[in-house]
């Protein structure tokens, strides 16, 4: 029993520094939101450290010393109900360490859902990424380009992303710049992100939305800002421009390569952004066409 | 579509036919099995129409593990699958479907059976009753458990399986992106089944108010019963959020409503806060059972009282409070904002801390006893740390800020089979083999059982470890492939490695039943395992009545002090004993609920207001029907008695 446990602790351990020597994505930020994150990361697993060694030397003690086979035959255990001091132990300090870590949620929540820290002061570039079965478009409203399955952002600088989806829920996610979040048809969720390396990420689709999910990936390249904009002026003067039309044929469900256009889908179908949208728009698309994959969410009544 | 296109298999392959086929002989082996050995009489009036809170229990852990092997298979087939990268044996599609279907199978028709499975056998017994509080409402609840799983295990071979994971979130499982039959099949067996468990979860709660032995005041219940009723308190509350629910969904699904839809005001957010508003609950209504197993067998194998019981009790109500506080960190990355999943970060890290009461509780009984490292105490004992680290990474899990990482990801799916395996699993295993002798009259062999214990705590801690790692890695969960270039190959191939160790632990399980029934001793007496509660105080195997006169209890182990100090346990002279007769009506009725769940499947209306007007006319038959049950006679016990040890014991 003991030699088993002291195996198994063994094998956990070796797994343990495994996971220290392989820069494991989450825990490899180049970015200051998944940095945050993190070190969350990082405190948490060291606290939980503490408890899991207690319980286990706690186990492999009691386990080891008061098996029946150490004891002699007519030893009688005692009734013992319990103990004031005892207990307020064993609640005294997991309350402890569930207030200190609950400090640390929440100062670390409040962080990542603002403007990453030393940004403040800064114009985010603000980025539209919206998912129809099984790719991502990310639109980009100042510069007036769109692209379909990358993303291209400038290093040091606020990212602000506007999430909307136009299929099933999807969660909108680049490990190594920070955490990730829903994108839904009727409403838009807004996620900050930064990238301080220059590189290249992956980022994909996290949340399950049927058969092409797991292809839903969308490659993330990280840039200095004049690069940036050198690529932006490219892309404006070589791409073609994203139609209507053309945009109805990219929602149509199945897998599409990496595209680039001029111009935005953010024109002639807005996101749905206010709140709650599914209601008011109802009577504008009463007569939506039954091919529901086309079915397209839009709300005129924002502007 | 044609009408009959609807029940062809929309996505087909070798694999879905050869079951087909196999279920088909089988159906047919059984069928051929029962007529030639003449065993229908004795299956209708023995099994299908019993009101015997005992053949019930036994009832539900066939059921329960029959579908724990229809999840496993299930689950290797995930395994393989992404054991190589790129790899071709399941396209996304049956992939989506085999992943939807372990999700519901094991939580829903093999967890859930199996606690209520215990929870039939060991809580009238504990409690020193005869019977649940309303036998026949009990059987009604198994057969409408059993006719909801059936329904949806023949969904892969008649119209496809779900696809949209077992969460099921709409508009994925809405008919725009779940065009088969399959969601329909998820919606209508759980409405059934869920009936079922509320049915359960008011009796079991009416049956512990009021059928307790006299002197059991609330706080000398054992903890089993305590965790049962707590448990049922929560099934009462959660259930009906369910019910609602899976009504919604099959309104949008069938009657073309907009409740969960993207348009014309529909909300996609609803459906997973109504979902894990039920949810969050039934993961506690999993686990507290499982305190209980591991409670009672601590207890007895340390040779020790349990310590902290009031503590103990106190927790599990905390648990259960809390447990409907907490839904929404199932969906931190909705965008509630910073302050919603601060609040909701908070509830779900404090539920930590009566856990890990009860977890000290533990290992503090079993401090100065005398332990016996027996099957059922293997698991109790190996559940220890498994349950520790699904624990503390629920805890982290339950971090808001960290979650935007973990949400979907492998690590997620690593987090909960480490609490719910050990947990659930290992905790029905234990009870299983702990109460096997009471139910069946033998031992489990303790070599086979120590050899698949070991296969399946080393199996499962390889198979899952890993995938902390993948998901850190960015592995996101419900991926039905991955690239080589992204790495994930060989901690995947190692995950199969351990569900393949876990496989045979299983089987090893299966052997040991066979090999016990076939060679072990049948002379074991009627407290094989020295305990200290009242279902131990019964024959084996225990009669029909439970106990020939009812206890009188004045301790928390009244049994213990009983054979220890001879405070006695039974007063007074035997009497005649009322019981309830058999009926066939829950079955009869359970099979039009099936008829009528797979109507409502397919859209077939004609029979789906026929059978709706059957089971209200089974309901009306109940209540004009005149059943005042039956006695047994004063001679019956007594020579039924006669080789009781208990009695025995008394008269000495």
């Amino acid at each position: 029993m003991k030699r088993k446990l002291t195996l198994l602790s063994l094998v956990i351990g070796i797994l343990a520094v495994m996971a220290g020597c392989e820069p494991v994505m989450v825990l490899d930020p180049k970015g200051p939101q998944a940095e945050t994150i993190s070190n969350v990361i990082w405190i948490s697993i060291a606290t939980m450290a503490i408890v899991v060694i207690a319980v286990f030397a706690l186990l492999v003690y009691v386990v080891v010393k008061y098996r029946a086979s150490k004891q002699d035959a007519d030893y009688e255990p005692p009734h013992i109900e319990g103990n004031p001091i005892v207990e307020s132990i064993i609640v005294g300090i997991p309350i402890i360490i569930i207030i200190f870590l609950s400090i640390i949620t929440v100062k670390s929540t409040y962080e990542v859902e603002a403007t990453p820290k030393g940004y403040e002061d800064q114009k985010p570039l603000v980025v539209y990424a919206s998912s129809s079965d099984w790719k991502w478009h990310f639109s980009y409203p100042e510069e007036n380009i769109e692209t379909v399955n990358y993303l291209y952002i400038p290093t040091d600088r606020a990212l602000e992303f506007r999430l909307y989806s136009y299929g099933p829920i999807t969660s909108f996610w680049i490990p190594q710049l920070g955490g990730q979040k829903y994108a839904m048809s009727d409403m838009i969720t807004t996620l900050h992100l930064a990238a301080d390396v220059p590189g290249e990420y992956m980022g994909r689709n996290a949340n399950f939305s049927g058969k092409g999910f797991a292809e839903n990936i969308f490659h993330v390249e990280a840039m200095p800002a004049d690069e940036f904009d050198k690529w932006v002026e490219e892309v404006k003067a070589t791409a073609e421009p994203l139609t209507e039309e053309k945009f109805t044929e990219l929602l149509k469900p199945g897998h599409l390569g990496q595209m680039t256009f001029s111009g935005t889908h953010l024109e002639f179908l807005p996101p749905p952004e206010g709140h709650n949208h599914g209601s008011d728009q109802s009577h504008e698309h009463a007569h939506h066409s039954d091919d529901s994959h086309g079915d397209v969410e839009t709300d005129h009544s924002g502007h | 579509m044609d009408y009959f296109d609807r029940f062809a298999i929309p996505h087909p392959s070798p694999a879905i036919y050869a079951s087909m086929v196999a279920i088909g002989l089988t159906v047919i082996a059984i069928l051929i099995g029962l007529t030639y050995f003449k065993k229908w009489g004795y299956l209708w009036r023995e099994w299908l129409t019993t009101v015997d809170h005992k053949r019930i229990g036994i009832m539900y852990i066939i059921a329960a593990l029959l579908m724990l092997f229809r999840g496993g298979v299930d689950a290797l087939m995930m395994r393989a699958q992404t054991a190589v990268p790129d790899n071709k044996l399941l396209d996304a599609q049956h992939y989506n479907e085999v992943f939807t279907t372990h999700g519901v199978v094991m939580i829903i028709f093999m967890a859930m059976p199996f606690i209520y499975a215990l929870m039939n056998f060991v809580v009238p017994l504990q409690i020193g009753a005869r019977d649940v509080a309303f036998p026949r409402l009990n059987a009604l609840s198994f057969w409408l458990f059993f006719m909801g799983a059936m329904l949806f295990n023949i969904s892969f071979v008649i119209g496809g399986s779900p696809d949209a994971g077992w969460t099921s979130y709409f508009p994925l499982a809405g008919n725009d992106f779940s065009q088969s039959v399959g969601t329909n099949y998820y919606l209508m067996s759980i409405q059934i089944a869920g009936i079922g468990t509320l049915i359960s979860g008011i009796n079991f709660i009416t049956t512990i108010f009021k059928m307790r032995a006299p002197g059991m005041k609330l706080m000398k219940m054992p903890m089993f019963t305590w965790t049962a009723l707590i448990t049922n308190a929560i099934v009462v509350f959660a259930f009906p959020v369910l019910t609602v629910t899976l009504l919604l969904g099959t309104m949008d699904r069938l009657f073309g409503t907009h409740i969960f839809s993207m348009t014309n005001g529909g909300m996609d957010m609803l459906w997973a806060n109504l979902f894990w508003v039920w949810g969050h609950p039934e993961v506690y209504i999993l686990i507290l059972p499982a305190f209980g197993i591991y409670s009672e067998i601590i207890s007895t194998f340390s040779r020790r009282n349990l310590y902290g019981y009031t503590s103990m009790v106190a927790s599990i109500v905390i648990i259960s409070f809390f447990s409907f506080l907490v839904w929404t960190h199932h969906f931190f990355t909705m965008g509630q904002g910073p302050l919603t999943n601060s609040i909701f970060s908070i509830t779900t890290m404090a539920i930590a801390i009566p856990t890990g009461i009860k977890i000290f509780n533990w290992l503090l009984t079993m401090r100065k006893g005398k332990i016996e490292f027996t099957v059922p105490m293997l698991y109790s004992v190996g559940f220890i740390p498994i349950f520790t680290i699904g624990g503390v990474t629920g805890v982290m899990l339950g971090m808001a800020s960290a979650d935007y990482q973990y949400h979907n990801t492998m690590f997620l799916v690593a987090h909960f089979h480490y609490t719910i395996i050990p947990g659930v699993v290992f905790a029905m295993l234990a009870g299983l083999t702990y109460w096997w002798p009471k139910m069946f009259g033998f031992m489990l062999n303790e070599r086979i059982g120590k050899w698949a214990f070991w296969f399946i705590a080393i199996g499962f801690n390889v198979t899952f470890f890993p995938m902390f790692f993948t998901g850190l890695d960015g592995q996101a969960r419900r991926m039905y492939t991955y690239s080589e270039a992204s790495g994930y190959g060989p901690l995947n191939m190692l995950s199969f490695v351990g569900a393949v160790g876990l496989a045979i632990g299983f089987a090893l399980i299966v052997y040991n039943v066979y090999y016990s029934t076939r060679h072990s001793s049948r002379n074991i007496g009627s407290d094989p395992w020295d305990a200290r509660t009242l279902e131990w105080a019964t024959q084996t195997p225990v009669q029909s009545y439970n106990f020939a006169r009812t206890p009188h209890v004045d301790s928390i182990e009244a049994f213990w002090d009983y054979k220890k100090k001879g405070t006695p346990l039974f007063k007074g002279d035997i009497e005649k004993i009322h019981m309830p007769n058999n009926s066939g009506v829950p079955f009869i009725m359970s099979c039009i609920f099936f008829v009528w769940g797979f109507s409502f499947v397919f859209s077939m209306w004609i029979p789906a207001i026929i059978t709706t007007i059957a089971i209200f006319a089974c309901m009306a038959h109940r209540s004009f029907e005149k059943d005042d049950g039956h006695y047994i006679s004063v001679e019956e016990i007594e020579d039924t008695e006669k080789d009781g040890e208990v009695l025995a014991y008394e008269n000495r």
